[in-house]
């Protein structure tokens, strides 16, 4: 039975089009992925099925019948429930008060009966969840669970889920797609909003394709392979990152020496001019401190950090940065762009204290914001917009550009291609080879091994808060990096 | 001294109900400063209908329905035009207090009969002191262990996610708003008509702005509101007994500011304000992209 049709689905944000003339449609028992880069318009869509943002064209059906304009509430009761990527829950509420609010049941007594619904349900799906825990102690793992327990609990018959992996270990992962198998079984519609290849293969019966707002194709999954799927979705084939040969010249950009601090136990290390120097470790060992006190955003206690041979130990992040030192920040939406700001007014947060003048050059701000958006391909193209409309490709892609276009001596990348999509991710480890290959010091520190095996010229390894090594090409060993890790 | 205690308990009768319509307010995520305004307003439209009618109930009646009204365009500019909800309750108090100044002028020095002031009591409370109690505590149940009470506090918390399973949030905070100037409104009644019984300009003396504090004080819990409410009440008359005692008018007068101040700086901090649980929207207008 076919459970929605959305034919011609247009939705605009100001001059930009999210989803252009979109059909999809979604049968009982199937799951249907719906695969393509950041901004591609996977979200807006389906938030527009649930009844969250209202289209400026087209029409859907459920269950054969148009339904006019939705809201929230119209689409629950028909059936439609959305777990987000981020979470829909009250933080100082616990998970019964989550989700009282979220279903339809009335008054005192059945705070009781919630609470045991919860037990009930969370132990059948083999979630186990403690229904007075306060969400804001929960883990995210956890938090997810108390999000599908509000569509398991509300018998919705179609249920979207955003991106539902990223934040789940391998483990909860394999129990999530049971989950969605047995949902699909009892004749439920599951929509699964990917960037990832391989869930598709894993869960999906049919997947559908959208490129920049428009649909590329919808294939049974048993029809089509995962390269066909890459193709479709970023529209070309991927250069292949190359790491250029370590710099003949052996100047030593950045030193760190013995530090100690917080988590951080007797820390040393050296980046050289041209080199890339990458740091693995698993998240929470000591990486995050390391990184902000190079750059200044943390208080050292002990030991020194040198630029170039001078001590830069304690100083400010904007003396580094007139030093030479660009930083690509883990948070890159917290702590590397300012989002009500615009793209151009964010792009000119560094560059504008040398423009000289005592009033803001606004005119050149928005040329070089426009220069700089053209060469570092940051899409939309209109710098007036506010940098947090941005998709998180182009946010990263904006940092970038900040950040190396004031040809920094020592670059520190954290994380810097953490949830983007295949084609944003291959660009910024391009752009991070292109500015070492011009002579920047780059420090990269990554939990994604594979990336750093091939970008790095050396890789330290880093638990517990201590380097546990540094390794050459010739001994990058995934078992034997990942031993060093855990020891 | 049992006379002391006995004029605490009425005069926080006024700071309790406007404290608990306060609360509703805040757990909506509607910040109201408008209290004082409201009350002031409240007060004249009492006074001025049981002076007319004899009737104190009608008079209260008509302060709530008053307190009300004006609420709602606070409610119109921070909910519906996402204005700034500070600067809109502070107008507030200007209007409110300015009009009932304004007009309020040809009752100066007017008392009300005494027969029109006269309601039920019991052992030296009247009716409306057990009223006031009685209601933090239906209150306190409804918004902590009832559905209504989740949905009002949710919309207060993350009208995000309020709105996602289909609660109408800006419906919500209208209604809280209303309600927070109905009790104003009533709490300022209570005073020009049950309490006082004579018209005097400013007579709500700045009882609105310690309501608020008392809000912050009972941590957003109606229940604890009532301890706050008498505290502050018998501070308050300590300010008038004392007086026998020598110790200056004026010192005593300013207590029970000092102490809202003092509440208000300790729960001014980001840390504290969450620890004590502030409602996590508090003040923020609220758009659905």
């Amino acid at each position: 039975m076919e459970l929605v049709r959305m034919e011609g689905i247009v939705k605009r944000f100001g001059s930009i089009t999210a989803d252009d003339h979109v059909d999809f449609d979604l049968m009982s028992g199937e799951i249907h992925a719906l695969l393509g880069e950041n901004g591609a318009g996977k979200t807006t869509l389906m938030r527009i099925l649930a009844g969250e943002i209202s289209p400026d064209e087209g029409k859907i059906l459920i269950r054969g019948r148009e339904v006019g304009m939705l809201n929230p509430k119209k689409a629950m009761d028909l059936g439609v429930g959305i777990v987000h990527q981020h979470f829909m829950l009250v933080e100082g509420f616990t998970v019964a008060e989550n989700l009282i609010l979220a279903l339809e049941e009335s008054l005192v007594g059945s705070l009781r009966e919630v609470s045991s619904r919860i037990v009930e349900v969370s132990r059948a799906y083999g979630m186990n969840l403690n229904p007075n825990a306060v969400v804001a102690d929960l883990s995210m793992g956890e938090r997810q669970k108390v999000e599908l327990l509000k569509v398991l609990c509300r018998d919705s018959e179609i249920l979207i889920l955003d991106e539902p992996t990223t934040v789940l270990t391998p483990d909860e992962r394999r129990n999530l797609f049971s989950t969605l198998l047995r949902m699909k079984e009892r004749g439920k519609g599951v929509v699964l909003i990917t960037h990832r290849l391989e869930e598709i293969f894993q869960v999906a019966d049919r997947v559908t394709v959208l490129r920049r707002g428009r649909v590329v194709d919808t294939r049974f999954v048993d029809e089509v392979s995962p390269s066909e799927l890459a193709v479709m979705m970023i529209g070309r084939d991927l250069p292949r990152v190359v790491r250029p040969d370590p710099p003949s010249s052996n100047g030593v950009v950045l030193k760190v020496e013995n530090l100690s601090s917080g988590r951080l136990r007797n820390v040393s290390l050296e980046v050289r001019r041209g080199e890339i120097l990458g740091l693995a470790g698993i998240s929470g060992n000591g990486q995050k401190e390391l990184v902000e006190s190079i750059v200044g955003l943390r208080k050292v206690s002990k030991g020194k950090i040198y630029l170039e041979g001078v001590d830069v130990t304690n100083m400010t992040p904007r003396r580094l940065y007139d030093m030479g030192v660009a930083y690509i920040p883990e948070d890159r939406v917290g702590e590397g762009i300012v989002p009500d700001m615009s793209i151009a007014e964010n792009l000119a947060l560094k560059f504008y204290r040398r423009m000289g003048s005592l009033l803001l050059d606004r005119r050149g701000i928005v040329e070089m914001a426009s220069r700089l958006m053209e060469s570092f391909d940051i899409k939309p193209k209109s710098p007036l917009l506010p940098a947090g409309n941005l998709s998180g490709g182009n946010v990263q892609r904006m940092v970038c550009a900040r950040e190396l276009s004031t040809e920094p001596k020592l670059l520190i990348a954290h994380n810097p291609t953490r949830g983007l999509d295949i084609a944003a991710t291959s660009q910024v480890r391009e752009m991070i080879v292109e500015q070492s290959k011009k002579g920047t010091a780059i420090f990269f520190v990554s939990e994604d091994l594979d990336e750093l095996m091939n970008l790095s010229h050396r890789l330290a390894v880093m638990s517990s808060g201590e380097i546990v090594g540094v390794l050459n090409p010739r001994e990058y060993d995934p078992e034997r990096i990942g031993k060093m890790m855990a020891s | 001294m049992l006379e002391f205690v006995s004029t605490g308990l009425q005069l926080a009768v006024p700071l309790l109900l406007a404290s608990l319509g306060e609360i509703y307010a805040e757990r909506s995520g509607v910040m109201n400063l408008g209290v004082e305004g409201m009350m002031s307003a409240g007060a004249l439209a009492s006074f001025a209908i049981t002076l007319k009618t004899g009737n104190p109930a009608l008079g209260l009646l008509t302060a709530a329905i008053v307190g009300a009204a004006l609420s709602l365009a606070h409610a119109f500019i921070s909910v519906t035009l996402r204005g700034n909800q500070v600067v809109s309750g502070l107008a507030l108090v200007m209007v409110g207090c300015g009009l009932s100044s304004l007009i309020g002028r040809g009752y100066v020095g007017t008392p009300l009969p005494m027969g029109s002031r006269r309601i039920p009591a019991l052992l030296g409370q009247d009716l409306i002191f057990y009223v006031s109690v009685t209601l933090s505590g239906i209150l306190w149940l409804v918004l902590f262990r009832t559905r209504a009470g989740i949905v009002i506090r949710s919309v207060g918390e993350n009208p995000a996610v309020a709105d996602s399973v289909g609660v109408n949030v800006h419906a919500i905070r209208y209604l809280c708003t209303a309600f927070g100037g109905l009790l104003a409104g009533a709490a300022g009644g209570y005073i020009s008509t049950i309490h006082n019984g004579m018209w005097v300009d400013g007579i709500t003396a700045g009882m609105g702005w310690i309501a608020i504090a008392l809000v912050i004080f009972a941590t957003w819990d109606p229940a604890k509101a009532v301890g706050g409410a008498v505290l502050f009440g018998i501070v308050e008359s300590a300010g008038y007994s004392l007086q026998n005692f020598g110790i200056s008018q004026w010192l005593l007068n300013s207590l029970p500011y000092a102490l809202t101040i003092v509440v208000l700086v300790v729960a001014s901090s980001r840390s504290v304000k969450r620890r004590i649980g502030a409602p996590a929207a508090l003040g923020e207008p609220y758009f659905r992209e």
